[in-house]
Parts: structure tokens; C-alpha cells; sequence
């Protein structure tokens, strides 16, 4: 069988697994008596091994085995969820990435050693959960290749004799049968297959040796055993195998597995095998039509918490954008369109476009939607990150997530993650306070970080609030004083948001010292330059002795949005709605100016009147010579600016475009294009470079 | 056609005119030649970007290669275009006075170009293809395209 085409699919399940272990694992430690965390956490890594072992990753099955040795051992309360125990689950998940990442890159996970993992997990499975102790302590736990439990002569290991054990108790037999196929056979293996063949109708069969694969490519002589379930007696099983052209003898003997030691492991792992028991009793109604029977263990298999399968289809981001990108040219002919109808004024024409455009919409919100992940992708690896930086730094915290379902674009969701973790980072570095101080300071010990998602308006908000001590202006003043930011006189007068805006400039860390947490040479400008990217903003919120917020606002997507089409002299511009606060016509006589600059009383407060005209330096061959002028208010966070147009051409959905790559990040105040249309391209205005 | 004495490499070059020079772009270098069309400005960009077009759906710069070399006044006329060419996954719209001819030039013809070709930078040459009765400039895009410009513009605004 050809692997490869499997392989992305165990990738991306296999992620979906550890990340489940990694928060049940988290879940566990916050509640450790809940043996339903422990049986959820036991059937991720047992769906892991068995995909593991499916696709000839040893060590990786290797691992996950023991893990679910130790899981067993927890699940029947023989083993105390310990925080020694609880490190070494946690230390195994992030193997088991380790391995995954490899598989990625390389194919295979035979460079992760996971030996001294693999002795830990046994020493802690042995009730001897010290790690040091454990590399001399033989192990308790049999392994897969180890030899097992014994049933009958047949060498089975736990998970075998579980099947065996539970077909029993829902009155099915095991059967180990040899077949010895005839001296002058000469397609040995098509023979073998057609055995199988013959007993697959009647059973399950549960194992064979040597290997189906050595069968297949017949690396054998002329022997070779099965082990069969089947509600069948042993004189039809044998009859079976006999009916099959060119078997010489087929030799059948009951597995008793009553007898077997392993009685207590096949009990504990009952429940695992229910669908697979299930799978067995299916086949055998098929065959003997023995329907009622079937009935029961059906149930009972129902009553197992299966993982949640939505429906749901995996579709490759790329062939998305390119959906999107048909999609696009798609809106600007609509746009196109209308206009056409509009100057045409045929009526027909005109509600044949319309009744286009409103299909259109919906199946602009249904493509954006397709594009829309929940965040919670991003936050889920938060938890675990939390975890263990609170551990490093010594202080306690309780982290809060909310809003995980809120949704975003894919292309925001993927560029997202690293400007949080480095909020969370710098809430749980310099926000939270250590425990003695939050206790002098009549706090409680433990502090509070959340991390919270929500939707309001075209905008996701993330906000990351911790209680922590807030942040101290003083002390922002005197780094950003030394590092010649601002000087010393400037410094006394500024507002608190002004200071705390200090903390975004490039190169500034508050931490007194370079920790391992916060210095690595990268500061919150990085955080800022990257949601800005994104068309977002970040804002700052502070309380001293009570606590910090950072709210960062995003657009839901990046590709299309809603603007204001203005015109100056003969150029057109987009201004981003988002941007916009209001339109307004002004009386030239309003104007004032207040140092050079031209300013307008804007509801009570003064805003700097901007000429786009002077500042795109437009040609304009007349002057206008008006008595108003038309002014579009926009704002950058609290910050506002009026924006002389000439006209307001009206508000419509644009799609965004790059400048190409010979003008990106050359441009003042531009932030994209647009394809208007009448095929003309308009520049998309970036209101945030014009306020300074 | 061509009397083949020798197997000679070629390179096949588009061959456009600004002023009175000729000059070539090897043809795997260009992605189409259009007609002149509106031009929207990009404000605060260096004198020779003029703009950008739309390029069936895609917007694409356009440089105004006169311009770019300090060869005087545009003109555009109905012999205007632009060559459409494609560096490092950058596409650039070149404007030129006419674009002529596609001609296969043997490696060996291209020489070194003197130190001053009609006012050119030697920088921006690759070097001079010397046939019969013509005499071509080859252009180096690479530098004729590096952004810098633009770059030390951007720097300046902030």
C-alpha cells in the first residue's frame, strides 16, 4: 500500500489528537480526580498508536503504548495523578510533536529518541514514578513485540487477548487455526488471500504470522496461522479454510482466553474494543443472518463517547484563494455591470443586474465564510504555553480563554498567533506580579490572565487583560528618556495613553533585566508592525496596581472591503470605511489655524485639516474655488484628521489589491488598489500613515 | 534565412526605441507588450514610476523608461508601449517610444558596452549587440528594476 497518500491525513489527525491530549492533559491537572479526562486522554493516544503503527511509525507507536500503559494504570486508580506523573505525560506530547515535525519534514520519526521517556513512563507505570531511579527498574509493562499474556499456545499481546476477551463475553469464539496450503501449490500468496478471504466472511480475523505483508509478498513456506473471532463452531471454520482449492490441512484450535493473565488489562481496556466487537458481529449477521444478536453490543457501543466528526470537508487554502481570487474578478464586473445598467437605463437589464448582485452577495458572505476559522485554532496551544511559562517564572496564574469560536480569515488567523503569544508572554512576564508580592499587596496569590475573543461590527476584537500591577509610567518614562525616545521636558507633560504608547516603539523592553522570556530582542513594535499589516490596530489600557489590557482590533478579512470612493480633481481614492468616522461639508470660514497647520472644530474637538490635494501632490489645472469644502473625518485610534475631496463619489465594496511587488512598502499612505468598474485602478488610501 | 557557418548560441531579443537608440530585452524576460492606456498616479513615487494600470485584474506598475535613464521629454504617441516584463517574479510595465522588432542575436555579437551609451548608466546595460547595419543596446534589468529608488524614497517619508 502506497503511504504517502495517507500521510497528510495522519498529520493533520494527529495533530488534532496531541492537541486534544495537550488540553485534557491541562483539564486533568486542573481536576485530577476526573477519570473522564483520563479515558479521553487514553483513547487520543490509543487512536495516535494505532494510527502510528498503521503508517510505520515505530517509535512513535512505541511511545504512545506506554502512555497509554500509564493511562490505564491512572484510569483504575492505580496510579495518583501527581504532578511527577503529569510532567512526564506533558514531556511526551511534546515528543510526540517533536516526532510529528519530523515526519513532516523528513518522513520519518527515527531520530527522536524517546528511550529515556519510554523508561519513565515505565518507572512511573511500576509505581515508582522517580525518574532517576527508573532507568535500572525492569519493566513491568509488557510492550507491544514483548511477549504478552499467554492464550493457549497462540503468542497474543494485551490488545489481542482484549478482542479475544470481549468477543467471548458476546459469544463469539477464537480460533487459532494453521492452514498448510498443498506441497505443489504454486501462488502461495493469492492462495493466503483467498483463505483470508473465505474467513473474513465468517469472522474477524484478529491476527496472522507471519504478517499479512510477508504473506503478500510470500515470505512463507507453506504454513501459516490466523487467529479468528466468529460466532461459527470449529468444524465449520475448519471446513472454510478446507473449501478454499489447494489447502492440504487446516488444523483449528479454541483460544480459551479465560485462562489468560491478562484478564484484568482486557477488562480495563473493554471499552476500547466495543466498535471493533461490533465490526466483528456485523460481519458474522451479514453472513449467517443472525440479525438479533447484533442488537445488543450495538447499543452498548453507542454508548461510548465517540469524537465529535462534523461534516466537514479539508480543502487546501490555495485552491481557496484562488475561489477568491475568481471570485473577486467576479464583484468588480458586477460593479461594472451596474454601472453599465445604470447609464443604459434599460429596465430589463437593470433587475436582471440587480437580481445578479444580490446572488452575488450571498455567495461573497458563503465564500468569505468558507475562509472563516475559528480562533480557537490559534489559542488552543495557549493553555499549555501558559502552563509552563508560569512555572518557569514562578508565579501562579489563572488563565482564562473565552470566545475560542469567534471567527476570522484564514490568512489573519495564520498571521495572528505570534503577536499574541508575545502579549501573553509580556502579561505573564511583566503584568502578573510573583505570588509574595501579589500577597503583600492584599491580591490574591494567584493572578488572572484571560485571553478573549469577540465579534462587534466588520472588526474581531482580542483582548489579553491580566490583574497584574499595571503599567508603571514612571519607569517607561525613564527607559524611554534614556534611550532618547523623548526628552525629559516632553516627558512631563505627556498623557498616560501617550506613555503607554511608548511601550511600541522600536527597541523598547520594560524588563529591568533580559529574561529568558521576554529578551529576545524582539518588543511589542513588532507586535504592532504586524497587526498593522493586517489592517488592525493595538491599544493599550492601563490601571496601576490593578491591571493592564491590550485590545487589538482586526478586520474579518483582508480581501475585500467596504469603502468610501472619493474623487480629487481628476483622481479617484478609496478610503477604508473602517477608517471613516463621518463625511461633512465645511464652511471655509470655519477653518483656523493653530501653528501653520489648518484646523477645524470637529464636535468640540480641534482636528488637523489634511489637503489631499498638497499631500499627493494632485495636478489641478482650475482651481475649484469653493466656498465649502467636503471633508472626510477619519481616525487612527483616538487620533483624528479631516481629509479635503472634492467629491464624494459614494460607498461601495472594493477589492483589495497589491501595488505589486516593485512598489510594496515604497508607497506614502497608500496601502493597495482597486479595479473600479470601468477597469480603472484606484488607490486604497492607509488613513493610519497619514495621522502621525 | 540566417547562413548557420557555425552553431552559434542565440538569444532572442524584443527590440524597442526610445528617442532614436534601439535597445533589446530577451524575450523570456517579457511577459506581453500593450498599448498605451490610462495611467492611475501613485503619489510620492519617483518621477519615472508613472503609475499603475490594470493588467486584466492584476494592478502592475509602470515605469516610464525615457524617464528612468534622464532621456528627456515623454511623448506618447500612437507608436507608444508597454512591454510588460517580468524579473523575479516582479512584474513592471516598461513605457517606450515603439517597440519594433523580435530578432535572434548571436551571443558572440554582444559586446561589452562602452562607458557611455546615449547617456545611459553602464550600470543599467548588460552591453552593445554589434549587427549589420543596427546597433542594439541590451538592457540589464535586474538593475534597471532594483527598487532602491523607491526604497530611499520610502525612507525618507518616515
Amino acid at each position: 500500500m502506497d503511504m504517502n497518500q495517507y500521510l497528510d491525513m495522519f498529520i493533520e489527525e494527529s495533530k488534532e489528537h496531541l492537541q486534544a491530549i495537550n488540553e485534557n492533559l491541562l483539564a486533568l491537572e486542573q481536576n485530577p480526580q476526573s477519570l473522564d479526562i483520563v479515558n479521553v486522554i487514553f483513547r487520543s493516544a490509543h487512536t495516535l498508536k494505532g494510527m502510528a503503527a498503521t503508517m510505520g511509525f515505530e517509535k512513535m507507536a512505541h511511545l504512545t503504548h506506554d502512555m497509554e500503559n500509564g493511562l490505564d494504570l491512572m484510569r483504575n486508580g492505580k496510579l495518583a495523578v501527581t504532578q511527577i506523573v503529569m510532567d512526564v505525560l506533558f514531556s511526551c506530547v511534546d515528543v510526540l510533536e517533536t516526532q510529528l515535525n519530523q515526519i513532516i519534514e523528513t518522513g520519518t520519526d527515527a531520530g527522536v529518541n524517546v528511550d529515556s521517556l519510554v523508561e519513565q513512563l515505565k518507572a512511573i507505570a511500576s509505581g515508582k514514578p522517580a525518574p532517576v531511579a527508573a532507568a535500572s527498574t525492569p519493566t513491568a509493562v509488557s510492550t507491544d513485540s514483548a511477549p504478552a499474556p499467554q492464550a493457549d499456545d497462540v503468542d497474543l499481546n494485551e490488545y489481542e487477548s482484549t478482542i479475544l476477551q470481549q468477543s467471548k463475553e458476546k459469544g463469539f469464539n477464537g480460533y487459532k487455526i494453521i492452514v498448510r496450503l498443498e506441497e505443489k501449490c504454486v501462488m502461495r500468496a493469492a492462495r493466503a488471500y483467498m483463505v483470508f478471504d473465505a474467513y473474513e466472511r465468517v469472522g474477524e480475523i484478529i491476527k496472522s504470522e507471519p504478517r499479512v505483508e510477508d504473506l503478500e509478498e510470500e515470505k512463507f513456506e507453506n504454513e501459516f496461522m490466523l487467529v479468528l473471532v466468529t460466532q461459527e463452531d470449529i468444524e465449520k471454520v475448519r471446513k472454510t479454510g478446507l473449501n478454499v482449492s489447494e489447502v492440504a490441512t487446516v488444523e483449528v484450535t479454541a483460544i480459551d482466553v479465560h485462562q489468560s493473565p491478562a484478564d484484568s488489562v482486557a477488562q480495563q481496556v473493554a471499552s476500547q474494543m466495543e466498535p471493533i466487537v461490533e465490526a466483528v458481529q456485523q460481519t458474522a449477521a451479514a453472513a449467517v443472518v443472525a440479525a438479533p444478536v447484533a442488537e445488543a453490543p450495538k447499543a452498548a457501543a453507542q454508548d461510548i463517547k465517540k469524537p465529535q466528526l462534523g461534516k466537514s470537508v479539508r480543502v487546501d487554502i490555495e485552491r481557496l484563494d484562488v475561489l477568491i481570487n475568481l471570485f473577486s474578478e467576479l464583484v468588480i464586473d458586477r460593479t461594472r455591470l451596474e454601472q453599465i445598467a445604470r447609464e443604459l437605463g434599460n429596465q430589463s437589464l437593470y433587475e436582471t443586474v440587480e437580481h445578479m448582485s444580490r446572488i452575488s452577495t450571498d455567495l461573497q458572505n458563503i465564500v468569505m465564510t468558507i475562509r472563516m476559522v475559528p480562533v480557537e485554532t490559534v489559542f488552543n496551544r495557549f493553555p499549555r504555553m501558559v502552563r509552563d511559562l508560569a512555572r518557569d517564572l514562578n508565579k501562579k496564574v489563572n488563565f482564562v480563554v473565552r470566545g475560542q469560536e469567534t471567527e476570522l480569515d484564514r490568512t489573519v488567523i495564520d498571521e495572528i498567533g505570534d503577536p499574541l503569544v508575545h502579549l501573553l508572554r509580556n502579561s505573564l512576564d511583566h503584568g502578573l506580579e510573583n505570588p509574595e508580592t501579589r500577597r503583600a499587596n492584599g491580591k490574591d496569590e494567584t493572578g488572572l490572565v484571560e485571553l478573549v475573543a469577540f465579534h462587534s461590527g466588520n472588526h474581531v476584537f482580542i483582548e489579553i487583560t491580566d490583574d497584574g500591577n499595571g503599567i508603571n509610567r514612571n519607569g517607561v518614562l525613564k527607559k524611554a528618556i534614556e534611550k532618547g525616545i523623548v526628552d525629559q521636558f516632553a516627558a512631563e507633560s505627556m498623557t498616560d495613553q501617550q506613555v503607554y504608547d511608548l511601550l511600541f516603539h522600536s527597541g523598547f523592553s520594560t524588563a529591568e533585566k533580559i529574561s529568558d522570556v521576554s529578551g529576545r530582542g524582539v518588543g511589542l513594535d513588532v507586535v504592532k508592525t504586524k497587526i498593522e499589516s493586517l489592517g488592525g490596530r493595538v491599544l493599550v489600557q492601563s490601571t496601576p496596581g490593578k491591571g493592564t489590557k491590550f485590545s487589538i482590533q482586526l478586520p474579518l478579512t483582508l480581501s475585500i472591503i467596504q469603502a468610501m470612493l472619493v474623487q480629487i480633481s481628476d483622481e479617484k481614492y478609496a478610503i477604508p470605511l473602517s477608517s471613516i468616522i463621518e463625511t461633512a461639508i465645511i464652511n471655509k470660514a470655519d477653518i483656523k489655524r493653530v501653528h501653520k497647520q489648518a484646523v477645524i472644530d470637529f464636535r468640540g474637538r480641534v482636528v488637523p485639516l489634511l489637503s489631499l490635494e498638497d499631500l499627493f501632490s494632485i495636478p489641478r489645472p482650475e482651481p475649484l474655488g469653493l466656498e465649502e469644502e467636503n471633508v472626510v473625518i477619519v481616525r487612527k485610534g483616538d487620533k483624528m484628521a479631516a481629509l479635503v475631496v472634492d467629491a464624494f463619489i459614494g460607498q461601495q465594496e472594493v477589492v483589495l489589491k497589491s501595488l505589486g511587488k516593485y512598489l510594496t512598502g515604497g508607497v506614502f499612505a497608500i496601502s493597495g488598489a482597486t479595479i473600479l468598474g470601468d477597469g480603472q485602478v484606484a488607490l486604497i488610501m492607509d488613513c493610519n500613515a497619514l495621522i502621525q | 534565412m540566417l547562413e548557420h557557418k557555425d552553431i552559434v548560441e542565440e538569444v532572442k531579443v524584443i527590440v524597442f526605441r526610445l528617442e532614436d537608440e534601439e535597445y533589446g530585452v530577451e524575450v523570456n524576460q517579457v511577459r506581453s507588450i500593450e498599448h498605451m492606456q490610462k495611467i492611475t498616479r501613485v503619489p510620492r513615487t519617483p518621477e519615472f514610476v508613472k503609475g499603475v494600470i490594470n493588467l486584466r485584474g492584476i494592478v502592475t506598475p509602470v515605469i516610464d523608461l525615457k524617464s528612468r535613464f534622464d532621456l528627456g521629454e515623454e511623448n506618447y504617441t500612437d507608436t507608444t508601449r508597454i512591454i510588460i516584463v517580468a524579473v523575479d517574479d516582479m512584474e513592471v510595465g516598461l513605457i517606450v517610444d515603439a517597440a519594433n522588432d523580435v530578432i535572434d542575436i548571436p551571443v558572440n555579437k554582444i559586446e561589452q558596452p562602452p562607458a557611455v551609451v546615449g547617456g545611459i548608466n553602464k550600470a543599467y546595460l548588460r552591453g552593445v549587440a554589434k549587427l549589420s547595419d543596427r546597433l542594439l543596446i541590451m538592457l540589464n534589468l535586474d538593475k534597471v528594476l532594483s527598487n532602491e529608488e523607491i526604497q530611499a524614497m520610502s525612507s525618507m517619508e518616515r
